[in-house]
């Protein structure tokens, strides 16, 4: 056994490693890479529509149900005169997102499950974060069709249309409350024993999270213990600017969208505050991916 | 028996390999790798080398460490101990080089149900980041020889498990490896299909390509393999050429059945009597196989007469008895001491 030839690993490392490839060559790689197992995702999202569809169609239920629910409400309350629908069409759309976002793990864990993640970690990938990114750029995809048709049925539903700044800004929260629950998604699907336990997760997470927001209610509704626990839900701070655009349509950025007990937060300063919120979770998934990932 | 074995395998690895394969060239070293999972010892300490150009078979039963030592080799799994090096690269310390020689395709199919294959193969050489024309060639290559071209544009959830067994083998073919890592490519195959990856695999092993296989299958292997190694609960009890392990057992091999279905307690009685004959060394019983006998004998030319002499002498019936070199499922047999119940037909 002894005449095994081995040369000392530093010696033979350096000779091989990937970093030996330029820059510009690895960035090609990634891009063919990400493209490629994003194309995989858009596969399988057209083949099995039904996850679309659904997908589609329970926003608008909601809009429906819940707008003919409160249908004979006194004018004024909800704190704005009109359809509830205007008042509801925030948190329909961020809700979705929140939700389309808690999910993404879940094709990941299945990957996982099922030894495809491994084929998948056997090829030399320029970076193995090419499949969270694919997953990323999948699910943001996907959220922004979702938030377009609700915005466009809200408008049909006669409950008001933004113009094209409050759609693009509506779009821009949307996509930082995404990268930041995704982010999330994709750490438990890397870090979780199977399935199971993710939806599990997924479901105490979901439902008491539209309930501790300003989704469906005012803040002014709820008991104190309640509004602080919705001013700590960084949900309320994607929903209150984009109601804020719904029932102002002489909104700007530096309106006041949230007067919390610390302090008042304007539209800029809720996305500033989902921004922090999408980079923390960002970054404190790194060292996790890392060890799954390598 | 197995110290017999491992003594003789020591000889056996120092020589110089048969079949034209250049040994001082070593494709692989596994030398003492360890791996646990909280109690259990998966692979409790493994070491064998692969020669350049060499179909190197892995044997054991259910449970020893095989997948775990190919998972640790092919920088899936993460090994507790021990070296492990592709080429000279070490696995641990530079995985994306290894990976690049590596083609792996595991016990388990790894694919996307809702994707054709042909979709499932452009996907799997974007991520060898092969060149557009590369990927025309390549694809159609070795869907011509997987025999897969009609299913090409088919979605994968429709294939039969023989035909996902094959695309699975082709997707770990795109980008040529130097080194191929198969984890029961035939099992649950029909003959058809596992024909087309034997010749696969003789036809990769001529064109250069190293070859690391576990099957269960032992004339396979034994038809296969330039050289095996035997593991059995996480080390390797038995490694070098099927010729020369199958010498190293030494003797001829006799089967033997007292009734189709002989009573534990009759056979373990004429085994007593068996065993008292000169010309039989041991006799191992079968339970799987209807409490027959399994006797090493010497190669002497008299011995089956021997053997009815005393059973006639014994009253008892002789259901079927026959006789045979050592077969590579006696040197499994009887170096694990279980039978592997899987024949090839
Ligand atoms: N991820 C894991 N977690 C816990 N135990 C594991 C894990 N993987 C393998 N084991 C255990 O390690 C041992 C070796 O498993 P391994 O899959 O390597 O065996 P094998 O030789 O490939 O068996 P088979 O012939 O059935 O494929 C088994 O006892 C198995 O239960
Ligand atoms: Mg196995």
């Amino acid at each position: 056994m002894t005449q095994i030839i081995s040369p000392t690993p530093s010696a033979s490392s350096a000779q091989f490693d990937y970093p030996d490839l330029s820059l510009s060559i690895r960035i090609l790689h990634f891009i063919q890479e990400t493209r490629a197992l994003t194309k995989r995702l858009f596969i399988q999202l057209i083949r099995r529509p039904s996850t679309l569809i659904a997908g589609l169609v329970q926003p608008l239920m909601w809009l429906v149900l819940f707008g003919a629910l409160f249908q004979n409400a006194p004018d004024g309350f909800m704190g704005t005169s009109g359809q509830y629908q205007k008042f509801l069409g925030a948190g329909v759309i961020v809700f979705t997102a929140f939700g389309g976002a808690l999910n993404a793990g879940l094709p990941v864990m299945f990957d996982r499950e099922f030894g495809f993640l491994n084929r998948l970690l056997m090829a030399p990938l320029a970076s193995r974060s090419s499949i969270v990114v694919a997953s990323a750029i999948f699910i943001m995809s996907l959220s922004l069709l979702q938030t377009l048709v609700i915005v466009g049925t809200i408008a049909i539903l006669g409950a008001g249309l933004p113009n094209v700044l409050g759609i693009l800004l509506i779009m821009a929260i949307v996509m930082v409350l995404v990268l930041a629950v995704t982010s999330l998604s994709l750490a438990l699907a890397f870090s979780l024993k199977g399935h199971v336990e993710l939806i599990a997760v997924i479901l105490v997470t979901n439902l008491p999270l539209l309930f501790a927001s300003t989704a469906l209610a005012p803040i002014s509704f709820m008991p104190t213990w309640l509004q602080w626990i919705a001013l700590l839900n960084p949900l309320s701070y994607a929903i209150e600017p984009i109601r804020y655009i719904y029932q102002h349509p002489d909104w700007n950025l530096n309106a006041i969208a949230i007067v919390a007990p610390w302090g008042s937060v304007s539209l800029i300063g809720c996305l500033g505050l989902l921004s922090a919120f999408a980079a923390i979770s960002f970054y404190s998934i790194q060292p996790l991916l890392k060890r799954s990932l390598g | 028996m197995s110290i017999a074995i491992d003594n003789r395998h020591n000889g056996i690895q120092a020589e110089p390999s048969n079949g034209g394969v250049d040994s001082t060239e070593i494709a692989i070293v596994i030398q003492n790798l360890k791996k646990r999972y909280g109690t259990v010892d998966a692979v409790k300490n493994v070491s064998l080398e692969v020669r350049s150009g060499e179909i190197f078979g892995l044997l054991g039963p259910n449970g020893t460490g095989k997948t775990t030592t190919l998972g640790c080799l092919c920088t899936l799994v993460q090994p507790d101990e021990g070296l492990l090096e592709v080429y000279g690269i070490s696995v641990t310390q530079n995985p994306a080089a290894v990976r690049q020689r590596l083609g792996y395709v595991a016990q388990e199919v790894a694919l996307d149900k809702m994707m054709t294959g042909r979709e499932l193969l452009e996907m799997h050489s974007d991520l060898y980041h092969l060149s557009k024309a590369q990927q025309i060639d390549r694809i159609q290559s070795v869907l011509t020889t997987l025999d897969l071209v009609e299913y090409a544009d088919r979605l994968i959830g429709t294939y039969s498990g023989g035909l996902k067994k094959r695309l699975d083998l082709a997707a770990g073919l795109l980008h040529n490896p130097q080194i191929l890592v198969l984890d029961e490519p035939t099992a649950g195959l029909d003959i058809e299909s596992r024909q087309i990856m034997w010749t696969l695999i003789r036809q990769l092993h001529q064109s250069g390509t190293t070859i690391l296989i576990t099957s269960h299958y032992l004339e396979e292997i034994d038809a296969l393999a330039d050289r095996v190694a035997i593991l059995d609960r996480g080390t390797v009890i038995a490694l070098g050429s099927p010729q020369d392990l199958k010498k190293s057992i030494g003797g001829d091999r006799v089967t033997l059945r007292v009734r189709e279905f002989t009573p534990l307690s009759e056979a373990t009685e004429v085994r007593e009597h068996l065993l008292k004959l000169d010309v039989v060394k041991s006799v191992t019983l079968n339970e799987f196989q209807g409490n027959s006998l399994n006797l090493v004998v010497d190669a002497q030319s008299d011995v089956l007469a021997q053997i009815e002499s005393k059973l006639n002498s014994l009253n008892l019936p002789l259901f079927g008895i026959s006789r045979s070199q050592p077969s590579l499922e006696d040197v499994y047999l009887a170096v694990t001491g279980k039978c592997i119940t899987e024949p090839l037909n």
